[in-house]
């Protein structure tokens, strides 16, 4: 709205006038977006660049400065053996690769539909008008503000396989017969990320989507109670299209925040191969196996991947930048 | 009929409060657990216990007085407070001719900043490592202040550009009348009603950057440069088989604690500051 008003000249004394004052005003954007502008370029535009600039290099950890243009070979090259036999080596061959990507994959879409599901459900509970709501909402908050290495570590203590008191609490109330080692086990490595990701992040979720539920205006349900709609069918035909929009923000927003996940895996589940993801494979190529680019390659398809997604959310999402719908 | 319309409605009153409980428990219990955990001396940690049994400060002490955890904690929060400063300077002016003044290829620019916050910070790590070496910052705090800004600048600027965009017309209105210069708004117009934006948006940026692992731990590598969640992440026993459960608890409820006062003062404002980050697109 105010934008719109802002594109008329304020001051109505005449043409020239109208026209210096815009153009002094669009001079003084320009100077002023200067800054920001050249901070992100040398922050983020030109390491992005240099990165995928390694990934068609041989370069080294000791040997950045000295790296030499090898075109896709990182990626993928033939090699031919001496018993004349073709292989293929490069990323797109690599099984450890593979195995990250589907990781990355699988710990996105599970966490982030259950984050959608319990979201809701926190979300309609803190809708309600209750007795102390506002310390519910206090105490979701709580998970939120925790930084994520330190959840890693307050749940790996509580996962623990010997004194850890998830074990124990489920041997008490008999849903578990023996303990068990979430996070060194292969099978359970997974569940143990979950866990620990969905209470750190349903928070989140469920207070952006709060935030859609609240717009929406209480005489519908009004209305939908004086004709008999049951309640279930309240959910499903009024408040989840309306929210829908809220709702698929948050979802892309934390499936992007997902594809890319490092720390917790990193704390949680470390030398895991059940959970790791591309993003911890780039970064213990880059700087624990000295394979700098190598590792810049599998960074470069995360990014890839990634921007993708993002292009796919703008276009899906027609998010309208210029501010016009305000 | 009356009495089962009764029983129902109890049934529900309890459901939902069963709920509410849940809720509650399932959120506060790790926490309120590692500050047990972190109260509790020697051999008594491996004694799982739902509720308090005995009180020492024996791990807090340890936590202050071996290794560097206090530097640690400097380190964290200059590096932090650095960060959204700069961020925010940078941000304002920008909010301002993002989100007041009409021209052309102002919708592209905004859509870089929203795809620069999206960005994956290990797309860029290789890049930013042999530029943190050539700058010669690496190892320092610098290099954390300087790579930070990937995150924190796009985020305020988006923040604080949604919020000055719903300021009224009418308070620029009279200043421009007066022949008020553009900088001149911006510090004396809004500036002052902007206090509760760059509050909410500057204490989320310092919890993004007090949280960071990935730089903090790829761009630092003596014990002395580290921030808290890297030297929580590496603190170790004096054998691989012996984690210090107690020691870690402490140093996680010191580094946790501050974070969730602030959190629970600004409650309502760090919601709005979220929701503007998030839905407002």
């Amino acid at each position: 709205m105010a934008t719109d008003v802002m594109a008329e000249p304020v001051v109505q004394t005449g043409v020239k006038i109208k026209s210096e004052l815009m153009q002094q005003r669009v001079r003084a954007a320009q100077l002023f977006l200067l800054p920001m502008l050249l901070a992100l370029a040398v922050v983020a535009g030109w390491p992005l660049l240099r990165s995928i600039y390694f990934s068609f290099t041989d370069a080294s950890l000791n040997n950045i400065d000295g790296a030499e243009w090898i075109g896709f070979g990182n990626y993928l090259r033939v090699q031919t053996l001496d018993s004349g036999a073709v292989r293929y080596r490069g990323l797109l061959v690599d099984p450890a690769w593979w195995n990250a990507v589907w990781n990355t994959l699988r710990f996105a879409v599970l966490s982030v539909s259950l984050e959608a599901v319990l979201g809701m459900l926190v979300a309609l509970v803190l809708n309600a008008e209750f007795r102390g709501r506002g310390i519910v909402r206090a105490a979701i908050l709580i998970p939120w503000a925790i930084p994520t290495i330190v959840s890693a570590k307050m749940w790996s203590w509580m996962l623990n396989d010997q004194f850890g008191i998830l074990n124990d609490l489920g041997m008490r109330l008999g849903l578990l017969s023996q303990k068990v080692a979430w996070t060194a086990t292969a099978e359970t490595a997974m569940t143990a990320v979950l866990i620990v990701d969905i209470w750190k992040t349903t928070p989140f979720m469920a207070l952006l989507i709060l935030a859609g539920l609240q717009m929406v205006p209480k005489d519908i349900y009004e209305a939908a109670e004086i004709d008999g709609v049951h309640p279930v069918k309240q959910f499903f035909k009024i408040t989840l299209p309306l929210v829908r929009p809220a709702l698929m923000v948050a979802i892309i927003f934390r499936l992007l925040d997902a594809l890319r996940i490092f720390d917790l895996i990193y704390v949680l589940t470390p030398n895991s191969s059940a959970t790791k993801t591309m993003s911890v494979l780039a970064r213990e190529n880059l700087f624990d196996f000295d394979k700098f680019a190598y590792g810049s390659a599998m960074s470069t398809l995360l990014f890839l991947i990634i921007a993708l997604l993002t292009i796919l959310y703008i276009w899906l999402g027609k998010v309208r930048f210029d501010g016009g719908d305000r | 009929m009356g009495a089962t319309f009764d029983l129902w409605k109890l049934i529900k009153t309890v459901l939902f409060y069963t709920a509410v409980v849940f809720i509650v428990v399932v959120s506060v219990f790790p926490f309120y657990y590692a500050i047990l955990t972190s109260f509790k001396q020697g051999t008594d940690i491996f004694r799982i216990s739902y509720w308090p049994t005995s009180f020492s400060l024996e791990n807090y002490q340890a936590v202050f007085s071996q290794g560097s955890f206090p530097r640690n904690l400097l380190n964290s929060v200059f590096v932090a407070s650095v960060t959204v400063i700069l961020a925010l300077f940078l941000a304002v002016t920008a909010a301002f001719a993002l989100s007041r003044v009409r021209f052309r290829g102002r919708g592209f620019l905004l859509m870089v900043i929203l795809a620069v916050s999206m960005f994956p910070q290990i797309a860029v790590l290789s890049g930013l490592f042999e530029l943190i070496r050539a700058l010669g910052i690496y190892n320092t705090p610098w290099a954390l202040i300087f790579s930070y800004t990937i995150f924190t600048l796009p985020f305020t600027v988006w923040v604080l550009t949604t919020f000055m965009r719903d300021l009224p017309i009418e308070i620029e209105e009279a200043a421009i009348v007066d022949g008020a210069t553009p900088w001149v708004i911006i510090t004396r117009v809004f500036m002052p009603l902007m206090w509760p934006a760059l509050v909410t948006t500057g204490l989320l940026a310092f919890i993004g950057a007090w949280n960071e692992f990935l730089f903090a731990l790829t761009f630092t590598s003596s014990n002395d440069t580290r921030t808290v969640p890297v030297a929580i992440a590496l603190l170790s026993g004096g054998s691989q088989y012996e984690v210090p459960w107690g020691i870690i608890m402490a140093a996680s409820v010191i580094v946790t604690v501050p974070l969730v006062i602030l959190v629970l003062i600004f409650q309502r404002k760090i919601v709005s500051g979220l929701t503007a980050g998030g839905v407002k697109g």
